[in-house]
């Protein structure tokens, strides 16, 4: 596989914010963006006014409990310019990087800010799981009553069955990322824990235990990616996105096989087409799969191609996936030690890339030296995978 | 690096703080379509109905008009045993706002016979009348299942009480 | 200069009824989907490179309502994604898509089942700032949308005669169309005998409600030329969001469709659009939001000589919606800037400008034949 050589623009981030991920945090959805924007536009060198378009990005409307929601969270960021607010579910927070990529690569925009932003504690009474009752099929899946952490119980539940893995190689990857959030500023579920402390969590589905699960959040993310002209005039040490990613697979997630993510390995091999790439267990130097359960991580490295079906609990085990292993995943500590302001959590993992290939992640920074990597999400009904490919 | 400027609260200083309280009322009324009306009629007699696509097959529980795997409109419609195989299953603690259940319940997928492959076939979430141990040791994965049908139907999903298991993989 | 140019192949819908009780959505964007693809020949599952959909959670009443999108439209297990918003913001995505040269072929859809709402005025409600705006708990959801039509009549100088010009101009073009049914042949008279409902807006200024689905197909140049004798191009795109909060806007204008426009036109190459437009196909949720869109356009000086002297009508020189727009098409939600784009499509003559605009975010499209 080449590149795709019919794409002529060269897209590349130049800056990149993130304020603190809490449970609760004082600030409105519109402050929370315009602190994020603030951020990502001085690392860039740059002031609202220099921005010509804003990709924006953020989960159920019933969080913030507003109606059409982008355009209240945008206000201080968009007046008046060009905004548009994307939505893949979970997905959403590496997918406004995808959209704002086509912003500047079809030659339209030159420099786009673009901005996630996820305030859930509003929806504060009686936990903001409940936003996600309305989630389901009215009709077929409603009336049992479900909790969204059914559904994922049961992908790892399948998932567990099929690759023949343990609740405690599982484990190993809530270890893994809460202990790499401790170097995180912004990390909200930062810790030192072991094995026993994830088992003997409160259950809440089996096989899910509290401490499988990412904590709920509120943030705010930014970044912004510029054309190849600008990326040249702002600095000198621009990450391009080289690939980008995206798939939906149908609805009727109770039809298909929940052990393997078809839909991600598909999402995947787009953007590694657009980015050139042909082994990716070779050519990706450090990823950011998604992790707001543990398993997750495991079944989306393998979605991703980066380590063979059924076979991520073992790369785990052994170490490779440490920030100083051959494949380090979630250096940032993931969603399970930064924590989930979803959207925001998602464009938190495409941040981590760019500062790991800009060497800029502090003690955070992997060991080897990192020329490619890549940030996903995934969402909706266990549905969705989205990619982006970023290289130095 | 940058300076993080927002402010965290503390579960007191919320309370404390002047807030905004609103309920959004958001109340629908869903037309269930051509496909889901049949399969209520169906469910209220008792029996699991689908529709086949007439290109790959694929028997479609729940049904709809169309395939989406080849893109055809859907006409036939088939009676599907009311018998399947777990495809995974998961032992509930809490329910849909997090309230944590007085006695634990068990759910899963369920895979129906007759239609499918590897990847694709009919099926159904529902819960499982077993005991939480059979989910916890796996010995639930794969096991035989036959609906439990309730006496009085009335044309919902709940017509089907539970899943019981006929016999261990 | 631009190697990539963008055509419009296709578009099916289903609907435009006051309320559709026996398809649930899907099903309505399926048929919509299967006649947009038939009249080109084309396979979803083979063809199309990716597909986008249009619409928003509270609407839907679906929290996470993008996991509905991809089987009606034979997206499943293809690249789908959501925009949150009006369709012609699907459009403008999809065009700036192909224009990367990674897809060729795009397809983007739109519903709205409002008669399936039953807390309509509650929804609208809560797309007001939570803080600020919703303990005031305005009698009517219509309120903030009045202040802004009480301004721009003073900025315009229009008497609610005006507005009735326009009102029963529209509702009379609906007539001639098959996807109208709150079309009449109501007269200025019958118009100025309405009471005030939400001052100065009456019954007649309200679009009513309907239900619908629009499935669009986009293709680049050398596809579309492969799938159609006669694509629609989009030659300029255009898009902006205006401030949240009412009393941050100028209310008189619509800023948003002004950065809209001047930003669509700039890339369409109109300097002097007022003249070089054969037609305009504009939001009409609200009547005045019509003529504030020409207005803010920058179409016309004064708005006054064109509505009074027929200018604005179908056989004037800047007809506004010729076959009717939502006054008498019904307002699917986001359906509705697609709804506009079908019309420009159907009677496509020369260069038109196309307009939406939904919540505070303005998007406007030039197209030609």
């Amino acid at each position: 596989m080449r590149p795709n050589i019919n794409v002529k623009n060269r897209v590349a981030v130049v800056g990149a914010g993130l304020t603190l991920f809490r449970r609760r945090l004082m600030e409105t959805p519109q402050e929370l963006s315009w602190i994020a924007a603030r951020q990502a536009l001085d690392q860039a060198g740059l002031d609202f006014n220099d921005i010509d378009c804003v990709v924006s990005g953020s989960a159920p409307d019933a969080f913030d409990g507003v109606h059409m929601k982008g355009e209240y969270y945008v206000e201080g960021v968009a007046n008046g310019k060009p905004h548009v607010r994307v939505f893949v579910g979970g997905g959403t927070g590496v997918f406004v990087p995808v959209a704002a990529w086509w912003h500047v690569a079809s030659g339209l925009c030159r420099k786009v800010l673009v901005l996630a932003e996820e305030k859930m504690s509003s929806a504060s009474r009686p936990h903001p799981q409940a936003v996600f009752k309305h989630i389901w099929d009215p009709l077929v899946e409603k009336p049992l009553n479900p909790n969204l952490i059914w559904i994922f119980a049961m992908e790892m539940h399948r998932y567990m069955y099929r690759c023949g893995v343990r609740k405690e190689d599982i484990a190993l990857v809530s270890v893994k990322n809460k202990r790499n959030a401790l170097d995180h500023p912004s990390a909200q579920a930062a810790a030192k824990i072991t094995v026993d402390d994830v088992l003997n969590s409160e259950m809440l589905v089996y096989p899910v235990n509290r401490l499988d699960v990412s904590p709920v959040s509120d943030g705010a993310g930014a970044m912004v990616m510029v054309s190849e002209e600008w990326a040249n005039r702002l600095t000198d040490n621009p990450i391009w996105v080289e690939g980008v990613g995206f798939n939906l697979d149908s609805t009727n997630w109770t039809n298909r096989d929940l052990g393997y993510p078809v839909y991600l390995k598909r999402a995947a091999e787009m953007a590694y087409r657009l980015a050139g790439i042909e082994n990716p267990m070779k050519e990706i130097d450090v990823a950011e799969p998604y992790d707001p359960f543990d398993y997750k991580e495991l079944h989306h490295m393998e979605g991703l191609g980066l380590c063979p079906p059924c076979k991520a609990a073992e790369v785990t085990k052994e170490g490779l996936t440490q920030r100083d292993g051959d494949l380090p995943t979630s250096p940032s500590g993931g969603l399970l030690g930064v924590g989930n302001p979803i959207a925001a959590a998602g464009i938190m993992k495409a941040i981590e890339i760019f500062w790991q290939l800009r060497g800029e992640a502090g003690a955070r920074q992997v060991k080897k030296d990192v020329v490619t990597g890549l940030a996903q999400a995934w969402g909706d009904l266990m549905q969705v995978g989205t990619v982006v490919v970023m290289r130095r | 690096m940058t300076d993080f400027k927002v402010t965290p609260l503390s579960e007191d200083s919320f309370r404390n703080a002047i807030r905004e309280s609103t309920s959004p009322r958001a109340v629908y009324d869903m037309a269930p379509g051509e496909a889901y009306t049949k399969f209520f009629e169906g469910l209220r007699e008792g029996k699991i109905l689908g529709t086949k696509c007439p290109s790959c097959g694929l028997v479609h529980v729940p049904p709809k008009v169309y395939c989406q795997y080849c893109y055809l409109p859907l006409t036939q419609w088939v009676e599907v045993k009311d018998e399947g195989f777990v495809e995974t299953a998961v032992v509930v603690y809490i329910a849909a706002e997090r309230e944590r259940l007085e006695k634990p319940e068990v759910v899963g997928v369920i895979r129906l016979e007759g239609s499918g492959d590897r990847y694709r076939y009919p099926g159904l979430m529902h819960r499982i009348c077993t005991e939480p141990e059979e989910v916890k040791s796996s010995r639930i994965m794969g096991a035989k299942v036959k609906a439990r049908w309730a006496t009085e139907r009335k044309g919902s999903i709940n017509d089907i009480e539970c899943f019981e298991v006929v016999s261990w993989k | 200069m631009d190697p990539i140019r963008v055509g419009i192949v296709s578009y099916g819908f289903s609907g435009f009824s006051p309320s559709v009780p026996s398809k649930s959505f899907r099903e309505m964007v399926f048929e919509a989907a299967s006649k947009a693809y038939a009249k080109v020949g084309l396979n979803p599952r083979t063809d199309v490179d990716a597909f986008v959909s249009c619409k928003e959670d509270f609407w839907e009443g679906i929290s996470i309502t993008d996991e509905f999108a991809p089987d009606q439209l034979g997206g499943a297990l293809k690249p789908v994604f959501t925009v949150t918003g009006d369709g012609l913001l699907g459009i403008i995505n999809a065009y700036m898509m192909i224009k990367t040269g990674a897809f060729d072929v795009i397809a983007v859809e739109a519903h709205g089942k409002p008669s399936e709402v039953m807390s309509y005025g509650d929804i609208e409600r809560m797309a007001q700032d939570p803080i600020y705006l919703r303990p005031l708990a305005f009698p009517s959801y219509h309120t903030v949308k009045a202040l802004e039509a009480r301004a721009f009549m003073k900025y315009s100088n229009l008497t609610r005669e005006d507005l009735g010009i326009y009102v029963s101009q529209s509702k009379r073009n609906g007539l001639l169309s098959n996807r109208a049914p709150h079309a009449s042949s109501l007269t200025v008279d019958s118009y100025l005998s309405e009471r005030e409902l939400v001052g100065p807006l009456s019954h007649s200024d309200l679009a009513p409600r309907s239900d619908a689905a629009l499935v669009f197909v986009l293709a680049s140049e050398g596809r579309a030329r492969e799938l159609t004798d006669s694509p629609t191009w989009i030659t300029g795109v255009g898009w902006a969001t205006d401030y949240h909060t009412p009393s941050y806007r100028e209310l008189g204008r619509d800023i948003a469709t002004k950065n809209a426009s001047e930003m669509a036109f700039r890339q369409a190459g109109l300097g002097d659009p007022g003249k070089q437009l054969a037609f305009v196909e504009a939001d009409e949720r609200y009547s005045f939001m019509a003529l504030m869109e020409v207005s803010s356009m920058g179409l016309v000086k004064d708005l006054r000589q064109p509505l009074r002297s027929g200018d604005l009508s179908r056989d004037g020189s800047l007809p506004v919606n010729r076959r009717g727009g939502a006054l008498s098409e019904g307002l699917p939600l986001e359906a509705h800037g697609l709804a506009r784009l079908a019309s420009a499509c159907d009677l496509l003559d020369g260069t038109g400008a196309v307009v939406s605009n939904m919540g505070n975010t303005s998007a406007v499209l030039v197209v030609r034949p």
